[in-house]
């Protein structure tokens, strides 16, 4: 039986992917850029509501999911099947943190009236409207990626746990990693686009 | 079972390498945040410089592009000039309207 398999190809295809989001996010970050243009002061004072202690520890609980997953496509290439399924249950669990963080963040927001059409924001001058306007399209699309992120690395543990995805064979890993690593990235610029903008 | 492959195999990434690159991350992360409260201007130069840097060193470790042939690493360096195509252009038009 011949077994065809092109690891680069499916890493090109992933990459290929990956452009897609980063314009798609790179877009959004166009448009913040065009806004806090037009109402810079607005923007600051939308900023300094955000809570920035909760925003950081978010930023290193995301880091260390991206250390970890990465830690564990190492594992696999050694052979270290059993600490490879530990580190990816890691990252998941990390994963969950951030979002549970991330609902407590928006759960604090909305009693106060702050969500989309909100009637305490309504009140508010139009750039802080567009602040927050931006600041939950843009951490709610990322939020949805965290979590179609970790049902791809549930499906990576389910492989590495019936041994599909092993040493030498670790492609679907790897690009599940490159996806995961890539919403990474995109925290990495919301974080002082958001929290850091006072 | 023979097996047609198209591997170009990666070896893997040390745990120092990767430990490294985790720690420096927390470090610029904690650089980025201290830095902005010392004054707008050192808050708006340590985000254009420490952001791309810390999504530079995912992409580059993390992602593997370190390691890449020049095929995947000449895609992702046209995606990210469309990207700063697209950004300049857009500050070109606010600043001339």
């Amino acid at each position: 039986m011949s077994v065809h398999r092109d690891d680069l190809g499916a890493r090109i295809g992933m990459w290929l992917f990956l452009f897609t989001e980063m314009l798609l996010f790179g877009g959004l970050f166009l448009l913040y850029s065009a806004y806090r243009s037009l109402h810079p002061l607005e923007f600051h004072a939308a900023g300094s509501e955000l809570n920035v202690a909760l925003g950081v520890f978010n930023t290193l609980v995301l880091l260390t999911s991206s250390y970890t997953l990465a830690l564990s496509l190492t594992a696999v290439e050694k052979g270290q099947a059993q600490l490879a399924k530990r580190l990816v249950a890691a990252t998941i669990l990390l994963g969950t943190v951030f979002l549970i963080v991330k609902g407590f963040e928006w759960s604090a927001e909305f009693r106060h009236g702050i969500y989309p059409n909100g009637p305490e924001l309504l009140k508010r001058a139009p750039g802080e409207v567009l602040f927050f306007g931006l600041y939950f399209t843009m951490t709610g699309l990322h939020g949805l990626h965290i979590l179609a992120g970790m049902a791809l690395l549930s499906v990576a543990l389910l492989k590495l746990a019936k041994g599909t995805v092993k040493r030498g064979e670790s492609i679907f890993l790897e690009n599940v990693g490159l996806y995961w690593h890539l919403v990474d990235v995109i925290w990495i610029f919301l974080l002082p686009l958001f929290y850091l903008a006072a | 079972m023979t097996m047609n492959t198209e591997h170009a195999h990666i070896e893997p990434v040390s745990y120092k390498t990767i430990t490294t690159v985790w720690v420096v991350l927390l470090a610029l992360t904690a650089v980025l945040v201290a830095v902005s409260h010392v004054s707008p201007f050192w808050a708006v130069a340590a985000m254009l410089t420490l952001t791309p840097l810390k999504a530079g060193l995912v992409l580059y470790y993390f992602m593997h592009l370190k390691y890449e042939g020049p095929l995947i690493k000449g895609m992702v360096a046209v995606a990210l000039a469309t990207l700063v195509i697209f950004i300049s252009m857009m500050f070109l038009d606010i600043a001339f309207r």
